[in-house]
């Protein structure tokens, strides 16, 4: 089958750090790649990020942190993505997470953690290869 | 400077070498760029001659160290008399375990204090606040109440150490507490020196740590300024911030034009006081980031100095010389640093350290070189300082003031720099000034549109960062000793909170913040009701409730 629908990505910010420039350039290349893009704004609570991920039916979701409470976040999130049912949702997660953390955070879910220096061009790519295919 | 047959002479002869000599150089080895451009999108030429610096006038558009226009440096001595002061921002965990970090910093020769708040505090949020889950202590210290400010500031000389504050929305209660743990180390209030960040504006558009609307932000802001002028003459009410601006992905230009908007702003609401520009305006100061184009930074230092200076004489008629002086602080930029690599951090880190001294710098942080992985270890940090006193000590570049000026580079280039400001400058007065930009997300676009370039730029390799987009190695591990603050930190802060609301005397608390909500009310200037209440005990979350219900909370715009 085609693909009609446009990918459909939430960028959300949990926490309450306000570096927003690299999430809103990653929401504005995913833009520019043809994807639909809802970016809610600074210091959202996991209860907010399920809540739009549902309203918005979206298939990613980015999460940006740079205040270093991912470990306390992170796993809220992914709870109440679950409580939601929203398992088919891809989440992704950039900013500053330190290495030794990373492979905690794939545990609960989350499929990628970009760091710094990061391209968007990794990011788009990543997105629409592993992205599953949706009825 | 110089005269016009000199000056028509090296015209005459730049075009014989770009017509004879140059040609065959270029036919051997081509330039590596169609055209080359700084992050300002400012055209730099092949060469500068006097042709480019020909109507600058020595004595009118330079002059001399300590008077106006400033532009080579506000002290006439400068770092021949004094380095600048060498203050690191820091601040994790609690009071205690900062109070600790400060006196090491003391110890290992640092001259001032810089405070790092955590997020919660800044936001206004006492520690057992639920939006501050998981973030109390992590990239600050947690305060919310005087009791913790007095562990914070335990054993340190308030009259001999100045102290800045980063902080913007709370800017008002963090002072009040400093000014109470002044009056119980009976440290006169003419003594206490140090600065609050206190510029709410640049909240807006770049940094984005917003608590109330804007107008009453602004109203906050300039109570401290009016505040200090009357109480606390050693006190810096105001640092107007590009940092913020420029992180957020602003070019050089933008960041000099932003910050210099908001600093008219500010004056113009002070004003509105009834306070006479001469009172105040030597008492504000300013805080920039230093990138890593070493020419565009330098220039934008310079060129800011004199366009402050132009501005306080001209548009608001100060009289006194020091109302003209713009002093700042500088930040090496933090977003230039890489996860990739990171000891190449210490390279960059002084190349943009050495652009703010040359620029004349009144106060200086370097970045530590494992900050794009974590918050700093004390190793870093050591090695952050430690080229600041290389600097100093070891370069040369402090034996005379000003050392670049006359290079036709620079002069050329601090030119151009003031004048795209002063475009922008105009540009927001059509507009209708700072709050109506803000409200229109014109800075809000201006730097999105910047940052996104900037991005592009790397992507697309026209831009080389080393490290990142060349020269980069596949084993890329370097040991990071990670700084981690203990999640007892908090449990530690809601027991210290939960105590304080059990010992304190809960009806006076109160009583200070219903009147505190009365003179909101009445739109008096809330510092004296806001000390009164920080030393009965009131939280900072309890004041910025009180407020919260008083002005309501600012909705974000959201500009991508």
């Amino acid at each position: 089958m085609e693909e009609t629908r446009k990918i459909r990505v939430l960028i959300a910010k949990p926490g309450l750090d306000s570096h927003d420039r690299g999430a809103k350039v990653v929401a504005r290349a995913l833009r520019d790649a043809g994807m639909e893009v809802i970016y809610t704004g600074l210091r959202q609570t996991p209860e907010q990020i399920a809540e739009t991920a549902l309203q918005e039916d979206v298939d990613v979701i980015g999460l940006s942190i740079l205040s270093g409470a991912h470990k306390t976040l992170f796993p809220r999130i992914m709870k109440l993505l679950k409580k939601q049912g929203l398992t088919d949702v891809m989440v992704f997660a950039g900013g500053i997470i330190p290495e030794e953390d990373v492979t905690e955070m794939k545990k609960l879910g989350i499929k990628e953690i970009f760091g710094p220096g990061t391209t968007t061009e990794q990011i788009i790519h990543y997105v629409t290869d592993n992205l599953p295919k949706r009825d | 400077m110089f005269d016009k047959r000199k000056i028509d002479e090296v015209s005459k002869e730049r075009i014989r070498w770009e017509q004879t000599s140059l040609p065959n150089w270029i036919k051997q080895s081509s330039e590596r760029k169609e055209e080359f451009r700084n992050t300002s999108n400012i055209l730099i030429k092949r060469l500068y001659t006097p042709e480019d610096v020909k109507a600058l006038d020595y004595l009118h558009d330079m002059g001399f160290p300590g008077e106006f226009p400033f532009l080579r440096g506000v002290h006439a001595t400068m770092y021949r008399g004094r380095f600048w002061t060498m203050r690191q921002f820091s601040g994790f965990g609690t009071a205690a375990q900062t109070n600790k970090r400060f006196k090491y910093l003391l110890k290992e020769g640092e001259t001032g204090l810089s405070i790092a708040f955590d997020y919660p505090t800044i936001m206004g949020y006492d520690s057992d606040h639920p939006m501050g889950k998981g973030e109390v202590g992590i990239c600050g210290v947690a305060i919310s109440s005087l009791r913790d400010m007095e562990v914070l500031l335990d054993g340190i000389p308030l009259d001999k150490v100045t102290t800045s504050m980063t902080i913007n929305g709370p800017a008002a209660m963090l002072l009040a507490m400093y000014v109470a743990v002044g009056d119980e180390h009976r440290v006169s209030r003419e003594k206490l020196g140090g600065t609050t960040q206190n510029d709410n504006l640049k909240e807006y558009f770049a940094q984005k740590l917003c608590i109330y609307p804007p107008k009453p932000s602004l109203k906050l802001t300039t109570d401290i300024i009016e505040y200090s002028t009357r109480h606390l003459p050693r006190w810096n009410p105001i640092s107007i911030s590009g940092y913020h601006i420029r992180e957020a992905g602003a070019n050089a230009v933008q960041e000099l034009a932003f910050t210099i908007y908001d600093g008219i702003s500010y004056v113009e609401s002070t004003l509105q006081r009834g306070l006479k520009v001469d009172d105040f305006a030597q008492r504000l100061s300013f805080f920039f980031a230093s990138h890593n184009d070493f020419f565009e930074e330098l220039a934008k230092f310079r060129a800011a100095r004199r366009l402050w200076a132009k501005l306080m004489k001209e548009r608001f008629h100060a009289k006194n010389p020091r109302s003209m002086w713009m002093r700042m602080h500088v930040q090496t930029s933090g977003c230039t640093l890489t996860a990739q690599q990171p000891l190449n951090n210490i390279t960059r880190t002084t190349i943009q350290a050495f652009a703010a001294v040359l620029g004349g710098t009144q106060s200086l942080h370097t970045n530590s070189f494992d900050e794009a992985l974590a918050l700093p270890s004390e190793n870093a940090v050591r090695v952050a300082l430690r080229t600041q006193q290389i600097i100093a000590h070891e370069s040369g570049a402090t034996n005379t003031i000003d050392p670049l000026a006359g290079s036709y580079y620079v002069e050329a280039l601090t030119n151009e720099m003031e004048e795209k400001a002063m475009e922008y400058i105009q540009k927001v007065d059509d507009m209708g000034g700072a709050i109506v930009a803000i409200e229109k997300g014109f800075f809000q676009k201006e730097i999105a549109d910047s940052s996104y370039k900037y991005q592009r730029e790397i992507e697309e390799k026209t831009r080389t960062i080393v490290g990142v987009n060349d020269y980069q190695i596949t084993k890329d591990k370097y040991p990071i000793e990670l700084l981690r603050v203990d999640p007892q930190v908090e449990k530690e802060q809601v027991a210290n909170l939960n105590s304080l609301r059990k010992t304190r005397n809960n009806k006076k608390a109160e009583e200070t913040l219903d009147k505190l909500e009365r003179s909101a009310e009445k739109d008096e200037n809330l510092m004296p009701a806001i000390i009164e209440a920080v030393k009965a005990y009131a939280s900072l979350g309890e004041i910025c409730i009180v407020l919260r219900k008083v002005y309501g909370e600012y909705k974000e715009l959201i500009v991508i």
